[in-house]
């Protein structure tokens, strides 16, 4: 296998890779951020006096959660944009 | 693919021996700005008090003061004038990205990992400041030793959480209009940025509850004993 060859599959299954994490950590991600928004309408419903402390409890706990699928998003982008095994298919 | 710069900061100037960047200079731009603002505010509210700019001055302090209060549950002025920066410094950064040819600085690892190193040192700093030395060391050991090598990993992954938190997000609104914009055309992304807007003042917000959290269950250890 010559070396622009195995530059060639690694950049492919970089691709295939960066995609499946993106996906994967966004299902992950989405069934917990639903799980939350559940609960903090089930405690609107319970208590509406309490707006104000539920929803900026709502508001960082999703972007914590969130946080796992955007850690995900950075690693396919290394993946695509700053790979260092494929960096000899652009030089 | 060549347009958009997504790891890579272009080097515009030189100071020195020390090579200043585009997001070194947006971020130095706001901060100027940030300041200038906070000057024209505290001029309404001395010599104007009662005017519109001096009750817009009133409810810039009581906000961080509040959060403060909120999570520490008293009043720390010195975690409030921290918390204050970071919000103001994140909300000004997230919406100098929607002017046009500016790239929020935010979606620079390096000035997150900056941000986040500073939450990660004033941790120790208010511990030691709150309990001495000796009583803020001992809360590594505190139920056993076994703790040590947990509170020191915690330690170092919620400073690179809070880093690569806030750059991932900031970093994907900044993509998603990029790319709408090369293949749709002008006004198409209008709605995508309205929504990037939003999440960058949520980041901010999220990054400055994060750190007064960390902050202040080091400020917290004092109460408990």
């Amino acid at each position: 296998m010559t070396e622009q060859t195995l530059y060639l599959v690694m950049g492919a299954v970089s691709i295939v890779v960066a995609g499946l994490t993106t996906a994967i950590g966004a299902f992950g991600a989405a069934l917990g951020e639903s799980r939350i928004g559940s609960a903090a309408m089930d405690a609107l419903a319970r208590q509406p006096d309490e707006e104000a402390a539920i929803t900026r409890n709502l508001f960082v706990t999703l972007a914590m959660v969130e946080s796992t699928a955007i850690f995900c998003l950075v690693i396919a982008l290394i993946l695509l944009f700053a790979n260092p095994y494929t960096a000899g298919l652009t030089a | 693919m060549d347009t958009v710069n997504v790891f890579g900061d272009p080097i515009v100037g030189r100071l020195g021996p020390l090579p200043v960047t585009q997001a070194t200079l947006t971020a130095l731009a706001v901060s100027a700005l940030v300041v200038l603002a906070a000057a024209v505010l505290r001029r309404a509210v001395l010599r104007r008090p009662g005017s519109l700019l001096a009750t817009v001055a009133d409810f810039a302090v009581q906000f961080p003061e509040q959060i403060v209060t909120d999570i520490v549950g008293r009043h720390v002025p010195w975690l409030s004038v921290i918390a204050g920066s970071l919000f103001y410094f994140l909300a000004a950064c997230s919406v100098a990205g929607q002017l046009p040819q500016v790239r929020t600085p935010t979606s620079n690892l390096g000035i997150t990992s900056a941000l986040a190193v500073l939450v990660f040192l004033a941790v120790p700093v208010a511990g030691i400041r709150a309990r001495g030395l000796w009583g803020y060391l001992r809360h590594y050991v505190s139920p056993s030793p076994l703790m040590l090598p947990l509170e020191l990993m915690s330690e170092i992954s919620r400073t690179f959480a809070l880093s690569v938190r806030l750059f991932g997000n900031m970093l994907s609104g900044y993509l998603i209009v990029a790319l709408l914009v090369a293949l749709v055309g002008v006004f198409i992304p209008t709605p995508l940025m309205a929504l990037d807007l939003l999440i960058g003042l949520l980041q901010a917000y999220i990054f400055t509850i994060l750190s007064v959290v960390y902050i202040g269950a080091a400020l917290r250890v004092q109460e408990k004993s």
